[in-house]
């Protein structure tokens, strides 16, 4: 096995009684003492201090960085305002997802965006984007750490520490000055909750998690309840649920696909465009729906999915989810199955299990609009 | 009490075994969130799987550890399976099975043998 890269906080995670297990090539907590169950049910109730330095941070500048973006991306990156950060996916040829990503507009003078990248995808992603937008200066980060701080008390604990943030709306960028070096923070995050991305210079990076932690409302959250968050959330984790082979329509993503890249002078010139186009105009095959099992019984990914006899679908992320009491799915079924309150059967242990198609996010979100 | 390297306990009463799992294993599962449990008069044979337990984490099975009948399960577990987390040695058994031989026990590790084996 090849040796696993550490972040920054990997001493802080084992002081914190972290059980650490190999995640896209990094070693990473997946729960401290509270347990999963429990550190869910706090990033919903108070904040929750996550590690996510083992996602890619890109900085990218030179000249027109919007134009050159949307060549890559089929997000509208010219309409975002200096300051204001967007969900994207880079697309392949036959209009699949290479990766899903943020990208932030940091300072349209210099032609500067920030891009957060995941883990796995940090190996071909860079390397995509030399090739694709060769005149500018692209640099993967290793200098920097990424925190997230989410839930309803983000705001109040960080505030404490860098005031400014308390002004900033969902899916703001900005920069402040602190005694942890220069953050670079925006107001977003994968948890369905209020909360913060911090980007800290790794040498602050474990005092600015200890000042968090050192608060009474804040927990360290491992990557096993991100997963149940993200799901509940609705969200998409890239691997499980969209990959090189969902398109954005079938992924249920076209609320990412601005109107600006649809239609008029700037519609379509990104990968795969003439497939996305067609399928946003006329559907897709089948299509990513929210699945809600009947009864305790996770429907885990690879669940296998039935209208009667017939083989609709399949599941590609699936949990107990600690706020609704329940176990929630999501996957991926033919689009005349796809209707909000469909029944059908998930196949779990050889038993056939009714499931029932349900509107996602499975619960509010709770952004700071 | 006699263990599993399944990491089950096994507690004589009568001509009957109770079985539940070690605190270990309750730590390693994670929260359970999901048992299922099988039917009472059931006959199983040493090895069968007869429980599934999911966790935050993951489905595992529990196997039959003798050859014997289920005479009662544990119907707590199916409404309240985190109970399997807070006293996995105590009200959180899962299953009683009746054997012919409780010689089938002698096999099994003791507790010394048991925490060695996990330490």
């Amino acid at each position: 096995m090849p040796e696993l890269n550490r972040t920054p906080l990997y001493d802080l995670h084992a002081s914190l009684g972290a059980k650490m297990v190999p995640f896209a090539g990094y070693e990473m907590p997946v729960q401290y003492a509270l347990g999963v169950m429990k550190e869910h049910l706090w990033t919903r109730q108070h904040a929750g201090l996550f590690d996510v330095s083992h996602m890619g941070q890109i900085w990218i500048a030179g000249p027109d960085t919007a134009n050159a973006l949307e060549r890559v991306l089929p997000q509208s990156v010219a309409g975002l305002k200096p300051g204001r950060q967007r969900y994207g996916f880079l697309t392949n040829d036959a209009g699949g997802i290479i990766d899903d990503l943020m990208f932030a507009n940091v300072d349209p003078e210099a032609g500067r965006f920030h891009v957060i990248v995941n883990a796995a995808g940090k190996k071909h992603v860079l390397p995509y984007l030399l090739e694709a937008i060769p005149d500018h200066r692209i640099e993967m980060s290793d200098h920097l750490a990424l925190l997230a701080l989410q839930g309803p008390e983000a705001e109040v604990t960080l505030a404490r520490l860098v005031p400014g943030v308390a002004d900033m709306a969902f899916m703001d960028f900005g920069t402040f000055e602190s005694d942890y070096g220069p953050l670079d923070v925006t107001r977003s995050g994968y948890t369905g909750e209020d909360g913060f991305e911090i980007s800290v210079e790794r040498q602050h990076a474990v005092a600015l998690a200890e000042a968090l932690l050192a608060m009474d409302e804040v927990q360290p959250i491992g990557l096993g309840a991100r997963d149940s968050l993200r799901l509940e959330a609705g969200l998409c984790l890239y691997g499980n649920d969209i990959d090189t082979t969902t398109t954005p329509v079938e992924a249920a993503l076209e609320w990412a696909i601005q109107k600006a890249r649809r239609e008029g002078d700037r519609a379509g010139g990104f990968p795969g465009a003439d497939i996305i186009l067609d399928q946003l105009a006329n559907g897709a095959p089948r299509r990513r729906v929210g699945l809600l099992p009947e009864g305790r019984a996770p429907m885990r990914d690879g669940t296998e999915l039935f209208a009667g006899d017939t083989k609709v679908g399949h599941v590609t992320s699936g949990a107990y989810g600690p706020s609704l009491e329940r176990p929630v799915s999501m996957g991926y079924v033919a689009t005349e199955y796809a209707e909000t309150g469909t029944k059908l059967e998930g196949e779990v242990r050889g038993k056939r299990m009714p499931v029932t198609v349900a509107d996602m996010p499975f619960r509010p979100s709770n952004y700071k609009r | 009490m006699k263990y599993t390297e399944d990491h089950e306990w096994l507690r004589a009463e009568g001509d009957l075994v109770i079985v539940g799992i070690t605190e270990h294993a309750a730590e390693q599962l994670g929260d359970v969130v999901f048992v299922e449990l099988p039917e009472a008069e059931t006959k199983v044979a040493k090895g069968d799987d007869i429980v599934v337990i999911e966790s935050v984490k993951a489905a595992s099975d529990i196997v039959a550890p003798l050859d014997g009948e289920i005479v009662e399960v544990n119907e707590d577990l199916v409404d309240n399976p985190g109970l399997v987390n807070e006293d996995p040695t105590g009200n959180a058994w899962f299953f009683k099975i009746k054997v012919e031989d409780l010689g089938q026990l002698d096999g099994y590790m003791s507790e010394d043998e048991y925490q060695d084996m996990i330490s």
